[in-house]
């Protein structure tokens, strides 16, 4: 049983829930970058939680699956098609063997997920079927997926739902505009009263440079206190001594341009991280379009840590509501 | 008067690459599938092609101005 790619849409990838456990040797935790959508996917289709999905990246693929296949679509508001044929997302879908899928043109935010009964049954690796691009690991063939590719399905795990769709309210949003949660620190230090201003106080506006390692915003900039270079940093005031990065890392080469590193980046480098996004909003940070405008709200720890211990109370209103 | 639309937001190039002529010009007579622009993200550049024949009338976008998927890009009266 399998899904036949015919065309492979801008990049089109296999995830999970990632691949945590090897940051420390520069291997990034990966997976699905709007964690939300793709576990609703997959509780339409009654998986566990743990299949992979395929992420769609603004342009969706199109493929063919050569056996009945239950199917659900999540995520960034696009149409989809069967054999040509409008029939919804956030819902149930059930394809005859020899049934093709397609997307039509998204209307907002940039990342949707097909997950299917049984998941896309690739090979772990490490732990994960989530593909690293970069690193050329994981996923199919541990890249994107190309035309001909003919992805396994495994065997469902879990019974199947007695609901079909998700409720509105329990929907995410796609919004032009969003306010995203931070956490100063570690080298906030570094940015001048007016700089730390900026970024906190000022609106930024998500640039087309954005994919699954980092996001980079347009803005007014920042300035940094002068000082002298320690040994070992380079010669930018935004440069530090080589450190890890934390996932959701902001940092502002050249203080000009705000980068907020996403789950397929780097583990560690020589840029001031001046703050990071709380993971509770990291979902959130993976729906912008470019041209989102986005507002950095410094919160505490303690607020930070509350946000976290309440995400999954969402997720388990959907649960709830399915199986209702 | 069909409207060719972005499929996928990004920056919208006229030109195949710095210092090329443009792929169409207005006024100029377009084929089924031929490309009137790319459309750079996630640094991949996607070619958009017109899917009518007829007569380029004009750019809705600058050359490398941002658009939105759906944006219509240029206008082209069918033959």
């Amino acid at each position: 049983m399998g899904i036949e790619i015919t065309s492979p849409g801008l990049s089109t990838t296999v995830q999970d829930r990632g691949r945590t456990g090897h940051y420390n040797v520069g291997i990034p935790q990966g997976g699905s970058m709007d964690q939300y959508s793709a576990e609703l996917a997959n509780m339409l289709v009654g998986n566990t939680g743990t299949e992979a999905v395929l992420e769609c990246t603004y342009m969706g693929p199109a493929f063919a699956v050569d056996e009945p296949t239950t199917l659900a679509v999540t995520g960034a508001p696009v149409g989809v098609l069967v054999n040509g044929e409008e029939r919804g997302q956030w819902r149930r879908l059930e394809l005859a063997a020899g049934d093709s899928v397609s997307f039509g043109v998204i209307a907002g935010g940039t990342r949707f997920y097909v997950a299917v009964r049984g998941g896309i049954d690739v090979p772990e690796v490490l732990g994960s079927r989530s593909t690293y691009v970069i690193g050329a690991i994981g996923g199919f063939q541990g890249r994107a997926l190309k035309a001909g590719d003919r992805l396994p399905v495994g065997r469902p795990a879990a019974a199947l739902p007695s609901g079909d769709s998700i409720p509105e309210d329990l929907r995410p949003d796609f919004a032009r505009e969003q306010r995203i949660r931070v956490l100063m620190g570690l080298y906030d230090h570094r940015l001048t009263e007016g700089g730390r201003a900026n970024l906190l106080g000022e609106a930024w506006t998500l640039s087309p440079v954005a994919d699954r390692m980092g996001l980079r915003y347009n803005g007014p900039g920042v300035a940094w206190k002068p000082r002298e270079q320690p040994f070992g940093a380079g010669s930018d005031p935004s440069n530090i001594v080589d450190a890890g990065y934390a996932v959701g890392s902001i940092q502002i080469p050249g203080g000009t341009q705000p980068i907020v590193l996403h789950r397929d980046a780097v583990s560690g480098g020589g840029y001031a991280m001046v703050g990071t996004v709380i993971s509770a909003d990291m979902d959130l940070l993976a729906r912008a379009a470019p041209g989102t405008v986005t507002h950095f709200d410094e919160v505490t720890m303690e607020q930070a840590l509350a946000a976290r211990a309440e995400a999954p109370a969402r997720l388990e209103a959907a649960r709830a509501a399915l199986h209702g | 008067m069909a409207d060719i639309i972005s499929p996928i937001p990004g920056v919208f190039y006229r030109c195949p690459g710095p210092g090329k002529d443009p792929f169409v010009q207005v006024g100029d007579t377009v084929a089924v599938g031929q490309t009137v622009g790319i459309v750079e993200i996630m640094k991949q550049f996607t070619e958009v092609q017109s899917d009518v024949a007829g007569v380029v009338a004009s750019f809705a976008v600058e050359d490398a101005g941002m658009v939105n998927p759906g944006d219509v890009l240029v206008t082209v009266t069918e033959a």
